[in-house]
Order: C-alpha cells, then structure tokens, then sequence
C-alpha cells in the first residue's frame, strides 16, 4: 500500500466524519481553542514579566556589579558598605566605580494628589550610569537641587507628565518631599515597580532622609577596555567580603529574571497555569475521541470486517487529533493576539507576539492532542468485528 | 468447479471450564464457486457463530475451516485479514458508515487496494449504485435513504470489490416483503453474472426459492 493510501484515506474519513456532525465540532473546536488562550495568556504573561523585571538591569552601564547576598532582586535591596565597593579600586584592572542607591518611594500625581509608589534611582550624575540617552544627556539639570528625571514609560497613574512639563507644571513630591521633573526618559515598568524616576545621589538622600551615602544598594564597577572580566571577577570576589555577589552583566540579567522564575512564585505560577491549561484541554480533546471512538464502533468494527486493518484507525484517530490542533489553534492564535494587544493597551505591558511563541505553542497544542490520541486509542478495541452480526 | 469453503469436523463453544458453551457441533459442509446455500434454523442455533467462524471474525480452534483456500483453524490475524478482504459481508442492519453519501460507502472497499484511481473508484462505485437500482441516489447519506435503500448500498458495497464469497446474516429481517426480495433478487443476480458464491443465513421463508441449495442448521448440528 502506497504512501498516500496509508495516511491520506483515514485522514480522508477522519475528516468526514468530524465535518459531519457540527455542533459537536464546534465544542471541540471551542475546548482546544480554550486551551490555546489560556497557554497564550500564560506564557505571554511570563515572558512580559522576564522581560520587565530585566528593563532596568539591561540599560545598565558596567562591566562588573557588586550587590549584598541577601538582595533577592533590585526591587528589593539590602545596603552594604560603600567601602566595599571602594577597596575594589585597588584592583589594577578597575578603571572606576559608582554606586547606585535604589528606593521605593510614594510620588504624588500632580493632576489628582492620588500617591503611588515608584522606583527611585539615586547616582552621581557624573557616572552615566544608564546607557539611556536622554539620561545622558540631562547630565547638566540632574546636578541641580531637588530635581528628578520621569520614566515616561510609567503606568498613566502617575499623570501625563509631558503635557504637564510643557504647561510648566513639573513641581510634585516623592516621599513627602518637593522636587521637581526636569526631563523624560524612557526606561519600562516591571511587576515591582509601575514607573521609575531617576535622580542624583544628593537628590536621593534628600528624598530619603534615613539613608546615608555609606550605605550602598549596587555597586557598579568599570574596567579598563579589554580586560578578560570574568577573570578579573573571580580574583575580586575573592577579596570581596563574602557577603557581597559580584556579578557579570549577563548574570545580573539572569539573576532579576530567576528571582521572579524562582524565588518570586509568580514564575511558577504562569508555568503551571500553563500545565493546567494544557491538562484541561488534554482531558477535553481525549473526552471529545474517546466518545467519537464509542460513537463510531459499529462503522469501525464493519470496515474491519470489510478487511481494514488495526493500523488504519490509530490513524484516523491520529488524523481527528491533529485536524482538532489545527482548527482549535488557529482562531485560538488570532484571539490571543488580540488579547496581547488589548494587555499592552490596558495594562501597559510589552506582550509581543513572537513567531516563535507561535511556533512554541503550537506545537504544545499538537502534543496536547496527540497525547489525547494515545489514550484514547485503548478504546478502539471496543470495535470488535464478531460482534457485527 | 472448485470448492471455496470446504468446512470439515469443526466444533466450537462460548466459554471455558463449567460454562462452555458448545454452539457449533461436528459440522462438515462444502461450497463451490457461484454456489448460492441458504443456512435456517431455529434462533440461537448457532448460525450466526458459523458465518462469523468463515468470514475470519472469529477464531475457531477444532476442525478444518478452508477458506479461499487459506486454513482458518488457529489463524494469524494477517490470514484472517487477507480473507475478509476477499469475501463480500452483508449485516443485518445495514451498517453503512452515516458520515458518507452512498456512493462514498460504497467506495471504501475499493480503497482497500492498490491501484487504482480516484476516478476509477468512484466510476465503478457508481456503476454497482446503478445495478441496485440507485443510480439516483448517489450522493444521498443513509439517513436520507429508506431501509430497503440502504440494504441495497450495504449490498452493492459488498459486491464492488468482485468478491469470490458473499456471507449474509438475515439481509431481509429488517426490511419489509417487498424491499426484502427486492434486495435478495437483485443480490442472486448479480452474484449468478460473476459466478460468486453466496452463503445466505435467513428464517425468512420467503426467499427459500433463490437458493441453489438449503443446509439446516439445529443446535449446532447440520440436519440432513
Ligand atoms: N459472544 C458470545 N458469547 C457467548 N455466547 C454467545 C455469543 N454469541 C452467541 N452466543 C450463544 O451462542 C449460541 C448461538 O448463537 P448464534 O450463533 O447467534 O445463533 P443464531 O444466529 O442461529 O441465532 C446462542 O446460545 C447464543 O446465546
Ligand atoms: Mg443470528
């Protein structure tokens, strides 16, 4: 028998009998595009959180980063010595260090008086700390007193901040206390923080009168061009008291990213929403063969009486499988991206639709119904052709 | 002429230890090509078991059952497949497969061999339509067509792939007289043209007269 015989003719019949009967193929059809917004949702949900819990690290300027063993994320700092961070100039290869202070502060909306936390970045204005250009560039105004820069990327809570700075009303408080906005930035909110401000390290200590400049929440050390880092690293933490990390840039990214996988549950959260959504519609498509198989057995058990063999309907079930992927995905994909638009409009967070998450989930989707498949297979069986007559 | 069916000694029973049921008892019997037996008998008599014992539905472990000349006494499963592929089935009920329209019905025999085409398929699909006289309704899904209708599909369906031996199991129970000798005339017809062999199981008395010859079967024992 022939290639084409061999798949084409069951998936011929699968197909006929799905398209047969309606009704039933439209619920089947509705549980696997269920399962498919519900993955979706899921992964697009998780990768929006890596990629906003990695949005400040990754504009960072610096070759090595110093931070306390205890501070689980840079939303959540525990200060160190400044001194820490100084002795590592006496490694030849440093070319220079800053530090860089981090709070969460409440920041009055200049409209509504409504006050909503932020993350306040604190530096010697100097240090280009941010590889951001209009951070860079407002080197000048961030040496002044009492002034800030605003993320513009911040949730709309805070206010529309630009057509308050061009109407001239930049004046508001952080923290309880008055500074005012001298320029915009753009940098992107994360689950920690809905908007950012960055200031000098003077600044910062007036917004926080508790802190002192000797204790530090990252240190960020330069080195000179061409310097193998990883080598220099590992003879700095070896002087280093034990502890402080001190981190490559790209460990620095995975470590924001595996606080919120790991040590923040909501990692594992999305994960097994995941899981859950593609149990909920393994359990569906199998109910939905499993009856097609009991539904069928008589037809089943007079082709084989006819001479069909065994093999023929493992794949038409197979078939029925992947025709129930196929149909239940593709408007499942094209809802999903509407929702990934509706989440970035209304929740102001980067969902995109990356071919290959496309590509990813369809193939979960796949396996989800070829899993189904396998089970229900056992229940071919019950199509005995003895039992014709 | 040769001998098709050639059944000798063959015994069977449901069950095992306290509870077996002997069904089929000795039974020796003998069919030649274009040889249309008629199997009565009483109900639960053990015909049904029989037909199913010689189309390779069921297996039979005691006598000798030849069959197109293959030995169906403790078969493989590829023996018995390579049988039923040659043998023409007709059920009670008709049992045609609702998704598909008459002339799709009667096409899956066809696609069980190699070959041929599309086209040819549905060509000579339609021509065996028409020589039960449904030429009309091809493109009809069985629950558009009446019972004597759909006996007849189930029967071209049986016919189409040229089959040696045609076994039927009471194809009149469930249809009316008419369609019933209707459905029988056309079937002895068509099988007297190509010379295949028929092994007919009925109580309907009615269509005693189509047959070349009428075995009675009680209690699992051949009555002569
Ligand atoms: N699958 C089975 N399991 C056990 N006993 C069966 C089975 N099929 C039929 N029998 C029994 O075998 C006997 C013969 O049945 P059957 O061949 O169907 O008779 P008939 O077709 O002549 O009415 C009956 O007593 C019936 O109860
Ligand atoms: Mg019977």
């Amino acid at each position: 028998m022939n290639l084409i015989a061999w798949g084409y003719f069951p998936a011929r019949l699968a197909w006929r009998q799905l398209i047969f009967d309606r009704t039933k193929l439209i619920a089947a059809i509705c549980g696997v595009l269920f399962a498919c917004i519900l993955v979706f949702m899921q992964l697009g949900f998780k990768d929006s959180l890596y990629a906003s819990a990695a949005s400040a690290p990754l504009k960072l300027n610096g070759d090595l980063f110093l931070m306390h063993k205890q501070s689980e994320a840079m939303w959540r700092p525990v200060n160190f010595k400044r001194s820490e961070l100084m002795r590592t100039l006496g490694h030849p290869a440093v070319a220079e260090v800053s530090p860089l202070y981090l709070g969460l502060a409440p920041f009055k909306n200049i409209e509504t008086q409504v006050k909503r936390t932020l993350m306040v970045y604190g530096f010697d204005p100097e240090a280009q700390l941010f590889n951001v250009e209009a951070i860079k560039n407002k080197r000048g105004e961030l040496r002044l007193k009492d002034t800030v820069l605003f993320d513009e990327s911040s949730r709309p809570e805070f206010g529309h901040i630009r057509p308050l700075l061009e109407a001239g009303k930049n004046v508001t408080e952080i923290n309880d206390y008055k500074v005012a906005i001298r320029g915009l930035f753009q940098l992107g909110v994360s689950f920690a923080a809905d908007g950012n401000v960055v200031t000098s390290d003077l600044n910062f200590m007036r917004i926080f009168p508790n802190r002192n400049a000797g204790d530090i929440d990252m240190g960020v050390i330069r080195l000179h061009p061409g310097t193998p880092i990883k080598q220099v690293q590992a003879e700095l933490s070896s002087q280093l008291n034990e502890f402080v990390n001190i981190f490559t840039y790209d460990e620095l990214l995975e470590y924001e990213k595996l606080y919120w996988a790991n040590t923040a549950p909501i990692g594992f959260i999305f994960g097994f929403g995941t899981v859950m959504g593609l149990v909920v519609g393994l359990v569906i498509v199998y109910q939905i063969l499993f009856t097609d198989i009991v539904n069928h057995r008589y037809e089943f058990a007079t082709l084989k009486a006819m001479g069909y063999q065994h093999g023929y309907f493992i794949r038409l079930v197979f078939a029925t499988a992947f025709f129930l992927a196929v149909l239940g995905f593709i408007p499942g994909c094209i809802l999903s991206i509407g929702l990934y638009h509706l989440a970035e409009s209304q929740m102001f967070m980067p969902m995109p639709m990356t071919f290959s998450k496309v590509i990813t989930i369809f193939f979960f989707i796949l396996s989800m119904c070829t899993i189904a498949g396998f089970l229900a297979i056992h229940k071919l069986k019950a199509a005995n052709p003895a039992d014709m007559f | 002429m040769s001998m098709l069916i050639d059944v000798r000694n063959l015994d069977f029973s449901f069950g095992s230890g306290e509870l077996t049921l002997p069904v089929l008892k000795n039974v020796t019997i003998s069919i030649h090509q274009g040889e249309i037996v008629l199997m009565t008998g009483p109900s639960g008599s053990g015909k049904t078991t029989f037909l199913t014992i010689v189309g390779g539905l069921r297996q039979a472990f005691n006598g000798s059952v030849k069959v197109l000349d293959q030995q169906l006494i403790n078969s493989t499963e590829q023996v018995k497949v390579k049988v039923r592929q040659q043998i023409g089935f007709i059920f009670q009920q008709h049992n045609l497969l609702k998704s598909l329209t008459a002339l799709q019905n009667v096409s899956m025999t066809l696609e069980m061999y190699n070959g041929s085409s599309e086209r040819e398929r549905l060509n000579q699909a339609a021509a065996m339509l028409e020589a039960v006289g449904l030429g009309d309704r091809l493109n009809y899904k069985p629950d558009q067509l009446s019972g004597g209708q759909r006996q007849r599909v189930s029967i071209a369906r049986a016919l189409v792939g040229q089959p040696k031996i045609v076994l039927a199991d009471e194809p009149t129970a469930s249809l009316d007289k008419q369609s019933g000798q209707e459905a029988v005339r056309i079937l002895k017809q068509l099988a007297k043209e190509s010379g295949t062999a028929i092994l007919l199981v009925t109580h309907d008395y009615r269509i005693l007269e189509i047959a070349d010859r009428v075995v009675e079967l009680e209690d699992g024992v051949i009555k002569d």
